[in-house]
């Protein structure tokens, strides 16, 4: 079957975009039967969001010429690439100044009123976007310039050792290297690739064990044992297997991914390292946020000095391992943080999350086995095969084991990533963030983000672990902790994560696409005195479908925080 | 399982499947590895509602009106795409299942247009579901309908996004690809590339996705037209399937005639050639018998 492709070209500078990215074309290019028909275009496919973005990197948009050429490149149906360009809210389809400015308008950037942003320069494009992973920096803005040279175009984010009030803190495990250079050499120097040498001495199944023995569960807000993933990525059929880093980090109030990607770029890239050695995999996707340009440059530079240096390649350090990471640019889409839609997009279709079972261990990226962690996951592998899994496990609880990096925003004097072992307090890591500001009293704390619950300040006893939380009904979730005082306005917040499920429900189920919007709505009738009869029910049914029959954890957690803080905190009496 | 296409001839004999035991609505039954819950339910009698469910296509898992209740699942399950397990415990009927059938109706029926949907009246009146209950300022998917073409039209005031035209079009059917599901959340929509209009696009007027729309949002003209007028009406239908003359194929073709006039023609679900498919001359062309 022939495509048929709208007869339109790109602009020289489009085609130069797409030629860094898809190579100079070649005239047997095609969906011909000896070109290998289907079975090539499959094969390429996964080069449609890369060249999607090297569009937007150049002209500021997804042009017709553009999109045609692409299409004509890598065999995909014009309505196929068309639909995963408007699936993403960074890849636009219109024309648009080449300059555009993300101004956050989520949970801590609007606190003090809705952020208008800098003052809109002529050819500037100012978009009100959902959480960019500022929130330390509230109120934060992103500016993304498209050109010639987009990647060094871009507006410089503070580095990262300002956003950890503990730097330099000898106590501190997965944050200790922040404030170091982000090169190699440093990396070495302050105890880089121990964990790796470990690991290679000790062998994949000891190196599981010691994950097993840690008790380490995932850090991306669902806390499944990672051990157990890791060991059932490794029994699988021989094969091909992959490995994926989640750092599409997106959930409103988290930023500490974002923390350790700049501040400690080789400890993911090591990490990573000894999972594939682990499970048997050869290759790591990182797939990582598009509004994260900072930590590109810091990893990109990360993999090329690694790369050089024998850490990653056919021969890591020596070794018969052979490994290499790609990285992803995601484009402006929470949902791709999901553990199956992040393999759909990879793969270069719609972000949408797939169906389960079958699980990410058996059919995964490109259908292969697939082990997919979080960032501060993975980073944690590295003090368990320096101490050893049991030591780490008894770091902690017993139940919930090591440290965890928490998120603190909002109102709070020193807000940013803190690292603390399991078994604090909230009220402990509050005054450990300098308390409130002066004058302002607490007036509820948002617990693991829009997908989180809020709780209240009779709640600060609360012990920040897995099973504390787990009895008390709320979630650590992603390891936000969000503080809302006496003056803040908790209605406002309702209707800003009302409004931010709404724009990034994928639309692929009815329970999330249409009820993520009726709760947007009675959400809004409601925090705004517009009650009607029988909205409060309403809502509570809308809430209850969403997270009994949506396909994903987006929809299931939907109603979370909104359900909290009526029950709670008693924002609709 | 009724799925036709494991029917057809000269396909090869599959592998025997092992014997699963399950337990649905407290009654053990035996199914197949491989069948899912929805089949087994309706292999005995059980009635679970589905709208994005065809039984000529891959489940596309997206409307959640088949929803299930698995023990030990934290959330409701589908039952058109999940495979049966051994001892697996399914209730069809709970609180939890109706209360998810009925605000996927009032969900659905409160944005999109399902006047021509059928049977979503009876199960409304099942589940008790009352789309008026958000009131009538909420945001829904109403647009004037896409007549850009002769043969069909895309009312897409009506499309509940079930992804069934556009597997049909695309990999599970025709191969054509003219078709895609755009934009996000609830702006998504089913669009050719830039959102043209269809004589601009790969379109090959086979009216396969019209055979697998399950709302109505695609259509005949000829069907879209008598609506309009008023004059459409299946009981002064007859249906008389014949064999299509244009090819060799042997397509069975299924003529619906209304006043002694073909209004529309469809192909049998469960023909072993079609699946229910045919291609632009078979479907459209009979305009030069009446």
């Amino acid at each position: 079957m022939d495509l048929r492709f709208p007869d339109l070209d790109p602009s020289p500078e489009e085609l130069e975009a797409l030629q860094s990215v898809l190579g100079p074309a070649t005239p047997t290019e095609g969906w011909t039967r000896e070109q290998g028909g289907p079975h090539r275009a499959a094969a390429v496919r996964h080069l449609l969001l890369p060249a999607l973005h090297a569009l937007v990197d150049r002209v500021g948009f997804v042009s017709e010429g553009g999109l045609t050429e692409i299409c004509r490149r890598l065999d995909v149906p014009p309505a196929e690439a068309y639909g995963v360009a408007t699936f993403y809210s960074m890849l636009p389809v219109d024309p648009v100044p080449l300059t555009t400015v993300y101004v956050c308008e989520d949970l801590a950037c609007r606190r003090g009123g809705v952020p208008t942003g800098p003052a809109a320069e002529p050819g500037t494009r100012v978009v009100h976007a959902p959480c960019i992973g500022l929130c330390e920096q509230a109120p934060a803005s992103l500016t993304v310039r498209s050109g010639p040279k987009p990647h060094h175009g871009i507006a410089s984010m503070p580095p990262a050792n300002g956003s950890v009030p503990q730097m330099g803190d000898p106590s501190l495990v997965l944050l200790r290297r922040i404030g170091t250079p982000p090169t190699l050499d440093s990396y070495l120097d302050n105890g880089g690739y121990v964990a790796l040498r470990r690991a290679l001495d000790i062998g994949p199944a000891a190196v599981i064990d010691e994950v097993t023995a840690s008790r380490l569960v995932g850090r991306g807000g669902a806390a499944f044992p990672t051990g157990r993933k890791w060991a059932a990525v490794a029994s699988q059929p021989a094969g091909p297997r992959f490995i994926v880093a989640n750092a599409d980090e997106s959930e409103p109030g988290t930023f500490k991914d974002r923390v350790l990607l700049e501040g400690d770029p080789f400890a993911l890239v090591e990490s990573m390292t000894i999972a594939a050695f682990a499970v048997g995999a050869e290759r790591g996707y990182l797939y990582l946020r598009d509004e994260y340009r900072s930590a590109l440059g810091t990893l990109e530079a990360a993999l090329a000095s690694a790369r050089s240096a024998g850490f990653l390649g056919t021969a890591v350090l020596g070794s018969p391992l052979a490994f290499d990471i790609e990285i992803v640019r995601g484009a402006g889409a929470y949902i791709c943080g999901e553990e199956t839609a992040i393999f759909n997009s990879i793969e270069g279709h719609r972000g949408e999350p797939r169906s389960k079972p079958p699980y990410p261990v058996e059919v995964g990226l490109f259908g292969r086995p697939t082990l997919v962690n979080n960032v501060e996951t993975f980073v944690n592998v590295l003090p368990i095969l320096e101490q050893g899994g049991n030591a780490f496990a008894g770091i902690g609880t017993g139940v919930s084991t090591g440290t965890k990096l928490f998120c603190l925003s909002g109102a709070v004097r020193n807000p940013g990533v803190y690292e603390v072992p399991f078994g604090g307090t909230l009220e402990e890591l509050i005054e450990r963030a300098g308390g409130l500001p002066d004058g302002r009293e607490l007036q509820a704390v948002l617990l693991g983000g829009a997908a989180g619950s809020f709780v209240t300040p009779a709640q600060v006893n609360l012990p920040l672990t897995f099973e504390a939380t787990r009895a008390a009904g709320v979630s650590l979730g992603s390891g936000v902790v969000m503080l809302f005082d006496d003056t803040d306005d908790l209605g406002d917040a309702l209707r800003r994560i009302s409004a931010f499920f709404r724009h990034e429900s994928c639309g692929q189920c009815v329970p999330c696409r249409v009820g993520t919007v009726r709760q947007d709505e009675l959400v809004t009738r409601l925090t705004l005195g517009r009650r009607r009869d029988g909205d409060e029910q309403l809502l509570r049914d809308v809430g209850q479908a969403m997270r009994d029959a949506s396909i994903c954890g987006l929809g299931q957690t939907a109603w979370n925080a909104i359900e909290s803080a009526i029950d709670h905190l008693g924002v609709l009496q | 399982m009724s799925d036709v296409r494991t029917s057809a001839p000269g396909t090869p004999v599959a592998p025997p499947r092992r014997k699963v035991t399950l337990t649905v609505d407290g009654t053990e039954t035996v199914a197949r590895e491989g069948d899912t819950i929805l089949s087994v339910c309706r292999s005995l009698g059980i009635d679970v509602p589905t709208l994005c469910y065809g039984d000529t296509l891959e489940p596309a898992n997206a409307c959640r009106l088949c929803m299930v209740e698995v023990e030990g699942a934290r959330v409701l399950v589908p039952s058109c795409s999940r495979e049966v397990e051994p001892d697996m415990n399914v209730t069809t009927d709970s609180a939890r299942t109706r209360h998810a059938r009925r605000m996927v109706l009032e969900l659905l029926g409160s944005s999109v247009d399902l006047s021509t949907t059928p049977r979503v009246e009876a199960w409304m009146a099942e589940f008790g579901a009352d789309p008026t209950r958000f009131g009538a300022d909420v945001a829904t998917v109403a647009q004037p309908a896409k007549v850009d073409n002769n043969l069909y039209v895309r009312d897409y005031a009506k499309c509940i996004l079930c992804y069934q035209c556009v597997d049909a079009c695309g990999e599970q059917f025709q191969n054509t690809f003219a078709i895609s599901v755009a934009g996000r959340g609830f702006d998504a929509r089913i669009a050719v590339e830039f959102d043209a209009a269809l004589p601009d696009s790969a379109c090959v007027y086979c009216g396969n996705c019209i055979a697998v729309c399950p709302t109505g949002a695609l259509m005949p003209s000829t069907e879209f037209d008598m609506r309009a007028d008023g004059t459409w009406d299946v009981s002064r239908q007859s249906e008389t399937t014949t064999v299509c003359p244009y090819c060799g194929v042997g397509c069975n073709l299924t003529l619906h005639v209304q006043d002694n006039r073909i209004v529309k023609v469809t192909s049998p679900n469960d023909h072993s050639i079609t699946s229910g498919n045919l291609c632009v001359k078979g479907r459209f062309g009979f305009t030069h018998v009446q």
